[in-house]
């Protein structure tokens, strides 16, 4: 169903949105030579109680208690699973929820990272009022965009005016 | 290329966004629910932002949403127009954002072949 970790990103990221939070980080960390691979997602939502945690990462759970049965989250769990990986979730209420997953890179159904370029372009315009710091790390190199920075930059033209936007586009397109 | 060009962006700006201060003129949301991320909702997303990007469309506002739609209609996209009613369009992907843009949002008329409901 999600054939691209980027994908998996945008619809954990989603729930993070939803969760009302304000600054959301999402790092990513490959290790080019070794098996490591990290996604690591942070907000400052309304987070959830250790029990609701515990439910959510299991669709069977909610189906049977008669709950809407959500799916991003046991998705990449699955995910992380059947890569020989490692799926936690932290969270607190009041306080915030973080999602840290370890893929295994060399594993062949490991999905590949897909286009992170427009995930990372549509959530920083798409939600101008949340902060966004995103990492992206390799052994090679490491590329941040911090949100809150090019807000500051911005004075009070909005992120998601039309000329941002292609200027976003682009820097992506050149950095990233 | 450098974040300090923003710097330059925001002088050029400056003027359009006084005239925005009220409120936008159009307001595009994206429904990005699991099924609808999975059905493409993303590219749908991308699609709107750029266009709007490129045509320099300072009077429209594009974001998105965590609330499911209709799974069989994903990815679903609402148009909010102030004084018209609110459209909605089922089954969309990049080739018909890109028509929406132009016939709905630059020209006014919704386009009534993919809207599955207008309220
Ligand atoms: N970052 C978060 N902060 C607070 N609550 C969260 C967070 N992420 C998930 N949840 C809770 O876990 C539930 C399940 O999330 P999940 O992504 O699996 O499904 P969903 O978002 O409800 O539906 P969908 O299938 O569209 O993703 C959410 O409905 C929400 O109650
Ligand atoms: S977005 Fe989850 S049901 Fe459609
Ligand atoms: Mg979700």
């Amino acid at each position: 169903m999600m054939d691209e970790i980027a994908s998996h990103i945008m619809d954990i990221v989603a729930n993070s949105l939803t969760a009302g939070a304000h600054n959301i980080s999402v790092l990513i960390e490959k290790d080019n030579e070794g098996p490591l691979f990290i996604l690591d997602i942070k907000d400052d939502g309304v987070g959830m109680d250790s029990e609701t945690a515990k439910k959510v990462q299991d669709p069977f759970f909610s189906t049977k208690t008669g709950r809407k049965v959500g799916l991003g989250i046991p998705l990449l769990k699955g995910t992380a699973e059947t890569t020989g990986g490692t799926f936690s979730l932290t969270s607190e209420p009041g306080r915030g929820t973080r999602i840290r997953v370890a893929f295994n890179a060399g594993h062949p159904d490991l999905p590949p990272l897909g286009n992170l370029k427009d995930t990372i372009l549509v959530l920083a315009v798409g939600n101008p009022e949340v902060n966004f710091l995103f990492t992206y790390k390799d052994s090679s190199r490491e590329f941040v965009l911090d949100t809150a920075e090019v807000k500051e930059l911005l004075g009070g033209v909005p992120i998601n005016h039309p000329e941002v936007i292609s200027f976003l586009s682009k820097y992506l397109d050149e950095h990233l | 290329m450098n974040l300090e060009e923003l710097k330059k962006i925001r002088e050029k700006a400056q003027k359009d966004v006084e005239l925005r201060q009220k409120q936008a003129r159009i307001r595009v949301v994206v429904g990005m629910g699991t099924s609808g991320i999975a059905s493409g909702a993303r590219e749908v997303l991308k699609t709107f932002v750029e266009e709007i990007g490129r045509r320099n469309l300072t009077d429209v506002v594009v974001t998105q949403t965590g609330e499911k739609g209709l799974a069989s209609r994903e990815p679903m996209v609402e148009v909010f127009e102030e004084g018209k009613p609110v459209v909605v369009y089922g089954s969309m992907d990049p080739e018909r954002s890109k028509r929406v843009v132009v016939e709905h949002i630059v020209n006014g008329n919704p386009v009534s072949e993919y809207a599955i409901e207008v309220m």
